[in-house]
């Protein structure tokens, strides 16, 4: 995967938005809680699904920043 | 349903980062090629995506759960048999002249081919189609959050379309694929928990397959005949109606689709688009399907009841509605926020590019400098997003007339892949040929659907129904083409080079590293899909 943009790296607003969303679901899921009753990830899926979010978004961004760094 | 604050928060960080987008890439936007055409420049891998994303609308979305929870695994079949042949197709045989001939559309490529009457018939109903669907788009979105939210459905039109006016006039094909690439990965984060969540209530596939009526697990068992299975189709009509001539018709020769191969930056780049589009469309059932699936199956039915009837449009929401908290919701809807817009997007930059470079660039204004066809393009854009909204209110007011245009509307592909298949495989094929080939199968097509309409012809279902009218709209032109063709003068070989397989020179891709090269993706999807329909027949 070289850089694929004209003027803009398409991974870095996809990084961006997935940790930006990702820490808020993660952080609103550890202070909510969630309801009983839906098996372990279903419980508490804010948290557990926004940090799958968060690590996707960073992965991105490291992608994007590698990228960048061997672009220069 | 009901929202929060939290999932407001993350709607409106959508919002923020796809016209955060739009503005960073009007940087760029410095010819009409950078607009229309993204300069072709971008990789393989985000061209994949948005091709793969152009199609995956959020009625598509709704209405393969619903079809899940209506037929089960059946439903796969508009996958596994009616998109990734098609794809390995376009990807081989015909993206070496799309992009080679360096056409800048598909009607463009009819015109080089063919002559100026086939591309003006394909310009101007591609553009009504376009606009069409980008409106009926717009109106399903309106009336899917209003019934499931509660939104107005004014504002939900007119805020959504003054986003998409916004990122696509502000960085043209490349916002729009952008943001194509941005919902595949927010339908793919929205929508996944469902089929996770759904599996583990369910009992996984041996406890979903116990609960569902016989016959949902399976997708070949039952295709005997058209009386044995849910659906009224036989598998003769399947894998000739959907599978070849609806299929390739959308996928080969859909400038939507196709524009976005035609983005990519070399010819490697082109024809990997859609074998790496294939193979995320190949697990699609799981993500789209299932969660239908798990809806019936867990689920007592009066929560499907509107008005006394089952509404299997309804699995989806009601999914959302059992599984996700506050904040999880907010992700789900902004997926499918996402989808409608990415798919208003993809119709309003294939129409402006039709328009500009297809019907003003050839009859109204020809030798204007390049300035002027970008200025046209963003005109074009925005008066796309605005028909697009009076289409909308048209649907709004008159279901009945827009359900009828569509279903027309949708038969222009099936006829029109013959006219391709002809012209890029036989080079004794003429102009004459093609364009009144073309039109006699449209003609066959709304004959058909008036033969259906009045009950002169009757189907096991509407869907049996479309599979044969596509097969006979295809046949009528094939042959019509083929015959003419015999009776006027073919065009001299020396115009057709890179126009016709024959008469081209195949890409080599001998440089590349044999698992970096176009042909073993197509060997890669074409067993995997093998094997899904092996698994799960």
């Amino acid at each position: 995967m070289s850089d694929s943009s004209p003027g803009l790296d398409v991974r870095w607003p996809i990084g961006l938005l997935f940790t930006a969303v990702g820490a808020l679901l993660a952080l609103y899921g550890a202070l909510h809680g969630g309801p009983a009753g839906l098996g372990a990830m279903g419980s508490n899926l804010n948290l557990w699904w926004g940090l799958v979010m968060l690590l996707f978004g960073l992965g991105m961004i490291a992608v994007a920043w590698r990228a960048h760094q061997d672009g220069q | 349903m009901h929202l929060h604050g939290i999932d407001y928060v993350v709607i409106v960080l959508y919002c923020v980062f796809v016209l955060g987008v739009g503005l960073a890439l009007k940087r760029g936007m410095h010819t009409s090629v950078d607009f229309f055409l993204s300069g072709r420049r971008i990789s393989a891998w985000v061209t994949g995506l948005a091709f793969l994303s152009a199609n995956l609308g959020a009625l598509e979305v709704l209405g393969m759960a619903a079809s899940g929870a209506k037929y089960g695994m059946l439903t796969s079949h508009f996958y596994w048999v009616g998109a990734i042949p098609a794809m390995i197709f376009v990807a081989l045989f015909m993206m070496p002249f799309y992009y080679g001939s360096r056409a800048r559309s598909v009607p463009e490529y009819l015109r080089l081919r063919f002559d100026e009457k086939t591309r003006a018939f394909n310009a101007f109903t591609f553009a009504v189609m376009t606009l069409l669907a980008s409106g009926i788009n717009l109106y399903a979105m309106a009336i899917v959050f209003k019934l499931m939210i509660g939104w107005s459905i004014h504002s939900t039109i007119l805020l959504s379309a003054a986003v998409v006016l916004v990122y696509t006039g502000l960085g043209g094909l490349t916002s729009s694929i952008y943001n194509e690439v941005l919902q595949f990965f927010l339908i793919v984060f929205g929508i996944l928990p469902l089929t996770l969540l759904g599996w583990q209530e369910g009992g996984g596939w041996s406890g979903l397959a116990a609960r569902l009526p016989a016959g949902f697990s399976h997708t070949w068992s039952n295709l005997g005949s058209a009386g044995e299975n849910p659906m009224g189709v036989g598998w003769f009509g399947l894998v000739a109606g959907l599978g070849f001539v609806l299929s390739f018709g959308y996928w080969c020769t859909d400038f939507l689709v196709v524009q976005r191969a035609m983005a990519a930056r070399d010819m490697a780049a082109a024809q990997k688009t859609p074998l790496i589009a294939a193979f995320p469309k190949m697990l699609f059932p799981f993500l789209v399907i299932v969660p239908g699936m798990v809806a019936w199956a867990v689920l007592p039915r009066e929560e499907f009841l509107v008005n006394g009837k089952i509404e299997y449009n309804l699995a989806l929401p009601l999914l959302l509605a059992r599984y996700y908290p506050p904040g999880m919701l907010g992700v789900g809807i902004t997926a499918l926020l996402a989808s409608f817009m990415s798919g208003m997007a993809g119709n309003v930059t294939a129409f402006n590019t039709v328009w500009t470079y297809d019907i003003y660039q050839s009859y109204l204004r020809r030798n204007a400098p390049d300035a002027h066809y970008l200025t046209m393009g963003r005109i074009a854009t925005v008066s796309g997003v605005a028909l697009s909204i009076a289409a909308a209110y048209l649907a709004l007011q008159f279901h009945n007339i827009m359900d009828y245009l569509q279903l027309i509307f949708s038969f222009v592909n099936a006829p029109l892949f013959a006219t391709f298949l002809l012209g890029m495989f036989w080079k004794r094929a003429t102009s004459d040929g093609a364009f009144f080939g073309l039109a006699a199968g449209t003609l066959t097509a709304a004959a058909h659907y008036l033969a259906t309409a009045r009950g002169w012809v009757t189907y096991a279902s509407e869907m049996a129904a479309n599979f044969d009218r596509a097969i006979y709209a295809w046949t009528a032109c094939f042959v019509l083409t083929i015959a003419i063709s015999l009776c006027t003068r073919p065009r001299p070989e020396a115009e057709l080079a890179g126009l016709v397989y024959s008469l081209t020179e195949r890409p080599s891709y001998r440089r590349l590293p044999w698992l970096n090269r176009p042909g073993t993706f197509a060997v890669l999807a074409a067993v995997l899909m093998v094997l899904l329909n092996w698994i799960y027949r």
